[in-house]
């Protein structure tokens, strides 16, 4: 494939921002829920 | 210790664990039918690939720029004036900045490949950066001092003018004289034809995104009602506290 530094480079690039970010809403999600009673959670 | 699969961990559920597994699938199909299985361009050769991230990325910040005006409409505009859509507005917003900065790096590694540099002052280009910063903007907006409800008023106003700049974005290639394209694909007044595999991969590119943007914004207001239930505990504590040291 021609170019494929820079091919791949944005799939990667698209990826592991996406992945960073989702794995730092879930991980921040499990931190707090700790400090509510899952009662609470409206999603319940 | 055994993890109880019907009940909730954070803020996942049955159902976004459900929507999480399609999403991972409908990007692990979306990689082989964008990387393997589509043909190359005649014009642009190998480099097309790129735009089957690009797209569906700038396809999401459009959509959530969107979804946070309407949210913070709602929100403004209803009785109850639930903090509900203004979380749902928060969320939104940072996951479009999130998909606009992507689509910034991601357009520049096709235009040094395809115009020659990756960086031109375009319309186009221009007002996307400024789209971003406005964006940033808002979210700074969104973490001023204040209740819930100063917040949720606030950016909702602000949301509500960010989003007149999605038009001037997007038409801006018919405005102004730009070296980006107008819309190719979607416009049928153009002798654009695409190779069936290639539509398939662009438009299964916009779907997989979108899922992805719902699962994250689900995720993302759920975090957010967390933290505004943190900060809400500390501050009944803090006023328990007070009055306890006052003898109220």
């Amino acid at each position: 494939m021609e170019h494929a530094s820079f091919i791949i480079g944005s799939w990667v690039l698209t990826a592991v921002s996406v992945v960073v970010y989702a794995v730092f809403i879930v991980k921040r999600g499990r931190s707090l829920s700790q400090n509510a009673s899952r009662e609470e959670f409206p999603w319940t | 210790m055994q993890l109880d699969k019907t009940s909730p961990s954070g803020t996942g559920t049955p159902a976004t664990r459900t929507l999480g597994v399609l999403v991972i699938a409908s990007l692990i199909a979306l990689s082989l039918f964008g990387l393997v299985f589509s043909a190359e361009d005649v014009v642009q050769g190998s480099t097309v690939r790129i735009m089957y991230v690009h797209v569906p990325s700038i396809w999401v910040a459009y959509m959530a720029f969107a979804f946070t005006a309407i949210s913070s409409a709602v929100y403004l505009t209803a009785k109850n004036r639930s903090l509900g859509w203004d979380r749902f507005a928060g969320a939104s917003a940072e996951i479009g900045v999130l998909f606009v900065a992507i689509s910034l790096v991601t357009g520049s590694l096709w235009g040094r490949l395809t115009w020659g540099t990756y960086w031109v002052w375009d319309a186009r280009l221009t007002s996307t950066a400024f789209l971003f910063i406005t964006y940033i903007g808002y979210l700074a907006v969104r973490r001023l001092g204040g209740t819930h409800r100063q917040r949720a008023r606030r950016s909702g106003v602000l949301a509500l003018l960010a989003v007149l700049e999605i038009p001037l974005v997007h038409f801006s290639v018919r405005v102004w004289r730009s070296l980006h394209q107008e819309a190719s694909v979607a416009d049928k007044g153009t002798d654009v034809e695409l190779d069936g595999l290639m539509l398939f991969s662009l438009f299964f590119g916009l779907v997989a995104f979108t899922l992805l943007f719902v699962w994250l914004v689900i995720h993302r207001q759920r975090t957010l009602w967390l933290e505004d239930a943190y900060a809400d505990k500390g501050l009944d504590a803090a006023i328990v506290a007070r009055r306890e040291e006052a003898g109220v």
